[in-house]
């Protein structure tokens, strides 16, 4: 055969597979709203990047007519290209061919382009859209599934992974996505569960839609599994581009360097706090006071929105920002609050992204629900987190930081590089009214008038430990700074820590409290 | 922000203004539990009841048979005492925490 043949011969073959592929697929896809599998990768990469591999793979399954069954693909799309000029690898499973169900095949040409993205060190991109296993193929389809997690979790904290639920994703498929550092949802899109409502049905006699059992907005503010939340295909997609520029492309690297550009005169950061102690503000006017551009890309926005969590960049360096949240229950420390910092924080140390933790709390969230629910343990994770971080740590307290709060929010018993408080900030064991009720509990029961006692003590406890200069004397924080000095005290912090060597001591992992 | 959604919320004898989460207003409230009641721990069917109302029954002695993901959960007496009443039926299916049986002591 001449090339010229073997060429037309490969031309047919190669359009037969995307017209197969497309043409049905948008028709199906569209009918759901949805886009198809290559739509999304050629949405998502730069125009003209994408590089397919593995298009002539196909399954071996015999078994149920499989044998007879050709799947174009079989069922994913992998391969590379890039986002704003950073290489990324790529899958997008195509649930127009055998509902994306999970074979052999399918699971193979996804650990391939997943050890590709190991080996070379860039980020992966698994957008799911798929019924689950292919029941036909039996356990190997397990086995596949099996093969993918063992990947994600080896890659972890090797390479950004980045998850993209475009559709189902039920049962054991949804540990893949659990797996990774960053899911996304879209409304009416995304399905997300274990067990789907059928099986609860059936078995429990509950009844609950999908939409409320798992879909998207309740991935992304009741569970919290999904780290961003979208109104449509192409906001995910924009979202995506984003957060690929703040992140490097492996831990061996930092992420890339943008030009420095002032905040904007907009957030006037001496102005934002209440008069009021106890009134609240919103913390990401600070951040964005703070911020090159007052940019910032906020991660789990929806969930546990008492701590806020994402990056900014600072001289034009990726930072991540962890902060209490006054405004959403005072700003308190919870479990889920804990556990969403904790994770960013190791996800930043993993990639090379320095921390700046903004603190404003009055403690941790009272309640049997916390306790019972493992406040301890959970909380533990965000101790955990920061002491375990090498990344540069500096941390500003700006107002409340009461007891083990303090602690919790990069103190420098954590190994915090340096501590800045504002002259508004109350480093103190608890807030006035709480410890004069204790420390002067028999002096104020005995009281001719209990409440003008309680009120003078708690004026001197305010006055002598409401302020940030007990905890300066004793060396527990670096410096008292005008709050109008912030940027430029944590952009020389950052600058004078660019070159930080933390030794730890060799061992084969810790043991977080997971 | 819109001043008329804040709510107080009490941490050391303080009160906060703030807003409040949706999970944290759907959290649960803890009520103590009551010994002497008998409820499902998981939604099923009753497939047997081995008591009935007046009857004196001693510790870990069989009250009913609760099935529930294809196991049948036999429910034996906590403690001595007597069968104040049975609130359910054989075959009928029950949800998480209903009332299945009530003792005095």
């Amino acid at each position: 055969m001449s090339l010229i043949t073997r060429l037309k011969d490969y031309f047919s073959k190669k359009s037969d597979i995307e017209e197969q592929i497309e043409v049905l697929a948008k028709q199906k896809q569209s009918k759901m709203g949805k886009l198809t599998a290559r739509q999304r990768i050629e949405e998502i990469l730069d125009n003209g990047t994408f590089h397919e591999y593995d298009l002539f793979v196909e399954h071996q399954a015999v078994d149920f007519g499989l044998d007879k069954k050709y799947l174009p693909g079989d069922g994913v799309i992998t391969g590379t290209g890039t986002i704003l000029g950073h290489p990324v690898c790529i899958y997008a499973q195509d649930f127009t061919v055998a509902g994306g169900s999970l074979g052999l095949a399918h699971a193979r040409k996804i650990t391939k382009i997943m050890d590709h993205a190991m080996t070379l060190g860039l980020p992966i991109i698994c957008i799911n859209d798929s019924g689950g296993a292919r029941i036909q193929e039996g356990v190997n389809s397990l086995a596949g599934y099996g093969e993918i997690f063992y990947r994600n979790t080896r890659a972890s904290g090797v390479i950004p992974q980045i998850s993209v639920i475009l559709g189902p994703c039920a049962g054991g498929a949804v540990y893949s996505p659990a797996l990774t550092d960053f899911v996304f949802v879209v409304d009416k899109i995304s399905k997300m569960f274990i067990t789907g409502p059928e099986v609860i049905k059936t078995v429990l006699g509950e009844e609950i839609s999908m939409e409320d059992l798992g879909g998207a907005r309740v991935q992304a503010e009741i569970t919290g599994n999904a780290h961003f939340y979208a109104e449509t295909e192409l906001e995910c997609f924009e979202q995506i581009k984003r957060l690929v520029t703040f992140i490097p492309w492996n831990n061996r690297k930092k992420a890339d360097k943008f030009p420095s550009i002032q905040p904007k005169s907009l957030f006037q950061i001496d102005k934002i706090i209440p008069e009021e102690p106890s009134n609240p503000y919103d913390i990401r006017d600070i951040i964005k006071a703070i911020a090159d551009n007052s940019d910032f890309f906020e991660i789990h926005e929806l969930w546990a929105s008492n701590i806020v969590i994402g990056f900014v960049r600072l001289n034009g360096e990726t930072i991540g920002v962890i902060a209490n949240q006054p405004l959403v229950l005072a700003g308190v420390l919870d479990v889920d609050s804990s556990v969403k910092a904790a994770r960013f924080i190791r996800f930043c140390d993993a990639f090379n992204i320095p921390l700046v933790t903004l603190v404003d709390l009055p403690g941790y969230l009272p309640g049997v629900d916390q306790e019972h629910a493992g406040v301890i343990r959970h909380g533990a994770k965000l101790l955990y987190a920061y002491s375990e971080a090498t990344v540069p740590k500096i941390t500003v307290i700006l107002r409340k930081a009461y007891g083990g709060g303090y602690i919790a929010m990069c103190s420098r018993h954590l190994g915090s590089d340096f501590v800045f408080a504002w002259p508004s900030a109350e480093i103190a064991v608890m807030g006035p009214e709480g410890a004069a009720n204790i420390i002067f509990k028999q002096e104020i029961a005995n009281a001719d008038n209990p409440n003008d006692v309680r009120k003078q003590k708690v004026a001197e406890y305010t006055e002598k430990f409401a302020n940030p200069y007990i905890a300066a004397a004793a060396g527990h924080i670096d410096a008292v700074i005008n709050p109008l000095e912030t940027r430029e005290y944590v952009l020389h912090a950052l600058q004078i820590a660019e070159n930080k060597v933390d030794n730890v001591i060799h061992k084969k992992h810790g043991i977080p409290p997971f | 922000m819109n001043k008329n959604e804040f709510e107080n919320i009490e941490i050391d004898d303080t009160k906060y203004k703030t807003l409040l989460t949706k999970n944290y207003l759907r959290r649960k409230h803890y009520t103590p539990k009551d010994p002497n009641l008998i409820l499902a721990f998981i939604p099923g069917t009753i497939r047997d009841i081995c008591v009935s109302t007046g009857d004196f029954i001693k510790k870990d002695q069989d009250l009913l048979v609760l099935e529930a993901m294809k196991m049948k959960n036999k429910i034996k007496a906590p403690f001595d005492a007597k069968i104040k009443g049975v609130n359910i039926n054989v075959g009928d299916t029950v949800i998480k925490n209903q009332v299945l049986i009530e003792f005095v002591q």
